[in-house]
């Protein structure tokens, strides 16, 4: 009993500063540009804390660690998977998107392809990503409340998703950044603390090498080394898992707006560097939170308690810290899943108020206060939808779902992306089946998989979603979805009939050479710029 | 169609062409490379068994070459960035050179994208 009112103190007490923060950062949100990318004005180290803030999901803390607990190698996959994935970023799309961009990824595909169907067809995409990552935020959340509290998973969702629904209607972005460093913060504190307790019995004396011997030792060498060969589809799901991982991140719209939030593409550079710092050296530490829960938990306490291994980090705290470390850990995780989701219903409400609202229905002509208004309307029908269809993913693991969600931005956006920065020849009719072609064909192999379609009787951790034996064998469906998706940008601009150069002629396209020199150089103003004479000197970069 | 000369005057400035030479020189074999290598680890582990040899204690090569794609990430990076940092000069040159007139960018027919 005293256990459980010392977890709720901790737990009212995490919610309040965050709270707290977003009250304070709400009297200086007043615009537009405020609301969604903090004004413009975000500095490198805050903005790398906040991506690594905004990355580090439930998937990350409670999935991951959860997966390597009750799996071993193959979870691991995840956190290389995830941090490779910044290379992609920071080599390939985070300066031409900085340089391009405003407001929201949209905005990128906009600078080149001036047509409002392009932009609805980014904002579908976006909205069905932060979705997907929505659903598995919520599923972790479910499964800690559950844990924490003792409430029914149903009612932990719907918690959670009044909370953030609260965030971002008053907030917006500048609240959701600072609860992001806030977060990320608390979370490294916390992930530190965790590994510190593992690493300190008296077993593994501080030395790593000890940890892996005595995971082989006690639970058998197939949870530290990879799964074996099982076949050609088996081996072909691993692979597809790793092209979503690796390539989803510079999809996921939550993440690309960040480097939008900073004034130009040094500073987004920079961001990257901290950021993947925090988040390479919190995954290296996930083995050591993984196989910990296994040896001081015990991996039948771990599926008892969530069949996917949800809440391993959690139990791992109660075990080796006593009741305080684990209502710590518990509210941790907690500010961790809404400081996320705060991030992601951002994201998706930009897109729609943003991308949809204000310049496709209104042309453009919507006023702040109407764009706001509607960016809000947005995040609560967001996240009632999420809440809904959080509901049946019950028995799934956390970072399973975000797989998917990665898969689905690596199928509808990553194509469009890369090409519109790279693709000479690339038109508007490419760009927009390009993304739905990606989008539709990631979503419907989904739900053909047997992750949807469970068939009558599934594995027992599993629920039967859709009781149909699958017709699709993969579990990951990238493999295929993201080909795709490249092939429906290259016929899509085939069959536009119209060449990039015609297209340019008709206003519909601005010439590939600008968006190149604007992509590489961020030079946005070429009158201003150029003709009316470059600054004196510019403050020169060294 | 003004606007556009202008962006293709930038684009035939010297400075941007060394730029994007530049870039391309160290972006196009980096990004073959960190895949190739990350892609490596899923291949060998899904199909064959070469990496469950044990190197310290429990710890296997498939491990050992996971941790290595953590060194890779960050030594990338950091190569990666303290080279875009000193392109960043060449933006300021092209940026000059495109202002100053046409003898810097026309002295070279061609220039341009591909």
């Amino acid at each position: 009993m005293s256990d459980r009112v010392i977890s709720i103190i901790f737990f009212v007490l995490i919610i309040a500063l965050t709270l707290g923060i977003t009250a304070w950062a709400s009297r200086q949100n007043k615009s537009t540009s405020d609301h969604y990318v903090a004004g413009g004005g975000i500095k490198g180290w805050q903005n790398g804390l906040a991506i690594s803030g905004d990355y580090l999901s439930a998937a990350s803390f409670l999935g991951i660690a959860g997966a390597i607990s009750l799996t071993g190698f193959s979870g691991f996959y995840l956190s290389i998977g995830f941090l490779v994935a910044y290379l992609v970023v920071l080599l390939l799309v985070a300066e031409p998107l900085r340089n391009l961009g405003k407001y929201t990824f949209a905005d990128m595909l906009a600078s080149r392809f001036n047509k409002p169907s392009v932009r609805s067809a980014a904002a579908l995409s976006t909205i069905a990503i932060s979705m997907f990552y929505m659903i598995a935020q919520l599923n972790g959340a479910g499964a800690l409340i559950e844990l924490l509290l003792g409430l029914d998973y149903v009612l932990s969702v719907i918690l959670i998703g009044i909370l953030m629904t609260v965030y971002i209607v008053a907030g917006g972005m500048v609240a959701t950044t600072w609860i992001q460093i806030v977060k990320a913060g608390l979370l490294i504190a916390g992930t530190l603390a965790l590994s510190l307790f593992v690493l300190a019995q008296p077993s593994i004396g501080f030395n790593p090498v000890n940890l892996f011997n005595e995971v082989e030792s006690q639970i058998g060498s197939e949870m530290v080394v990879p799964p074996p060969p099982a076949g050609l589809v088996a081996g072909l799901d691993v692979i597809s898992l790793n092209i979503a991982l690796v390539l989803g991140t510079a999809g996921l719209p939550h993440i690309l707006i960040r480097f939008l939030t900073v004034p130009d593409a040094k500073t987004a550079r920079s961001s990257i560097v901290t950021a993947t710092w925090i988040i390479g050296l919190f995954y290296l530490l996930t083995p050591v939170l993984g196989y910990g829960a296994a040896l001081f938990v015990g991996q039948d306490a771990i599926a008892a308690q969530n069949p996917a291994g949800n809440t391993a980090a959690p139990q791992l705290a109660e075990a080796l810290g006593g009741p305080i470390f684990f209502a710590f850990i518990s509210a941790v995780a907690f500010a961790t899943i809404v400081a996320v989701v705060a991030g992601l219903v951002v994201a998706a409400s930009s897109a729609f108020a943003h991308d949809f609202y204000s310049n496709v229905i209104r042309g453009g002509e919507a006023s702040e206060q109407e764009q706001l208004r509607a960016a809000r309307f947005t995040a609560v029908g967001i996240s009632i939808l999420a809440i809904i269809l959080a509901i049946p993913a019950a028995s799934l693991n956390v970072a399973f779902l975000v797989a998917l969600a990665f898969a689905v931005a690596a199928s509808a956006n990553v194509p469009v992306i890369l090409l519109t920065i790279f693709w000479k020849r690339f038109n508007t009719t490419g760009a927009v089946t390009g993304i739905l072609v990606g989008l539709i064909s990631c979503v419907v192999l989904i739900i053909l998989s047997p992750n949807v379609m469970t068939g009558p009787n599934p594995e027992p951790p599993l629920t039967p979603i859709i009781p149909i034996d699958p017709i699709f064998p993969f579990v990951y469906p990238a493999l295929f979805s993201v080909p795709l998706g490249f092939l429906g940008c290259y016929l899509g601009t085939l069959l536009g009939g119209r060449g990039a150069e015609r297209e340019r002629e008709q206003g519909l396209q601005v010439s590939y050479d600008e968006i190149y020199v604007r992509s590489i150089t961020g030079i946005s103003n070429i009158e201003h710029e150029i003709q009316e004479g470059a600054p004196e000197q510019e403050p020169r970069t060294t | 169609m003004e606007k556009h000369e202008e962006w293709v005057r930038v684009e035939r400035t010297s400075a941007f062409r060394e730029l994007t030479q530049k870039r391309k020189a160290f972006i196009i074999p980096a990004t073959i490379f960190f895949l190739v290598f990350y892609f490596g680890l899923p291949f060998l582990t899904a199909f064959t068994t070469v990496l469950d040899v044990n190197v310290i204690g429990a710890i296997n090569l498939a491990y050992v070459y996971a941790f290595a794609q953590f060194a890779m990430t960050w030594i990338l990076m950091h190569i990666y960035v303290s080279r875009a940092n000193r392109w960043d000069d060449l933006v300021d040159q092209a940026r000059h050179e495109a202002t100053e007139g046409d003898e810097a960018g026309r002295t070279s027919g061609t220039g341009g994208s591909e």
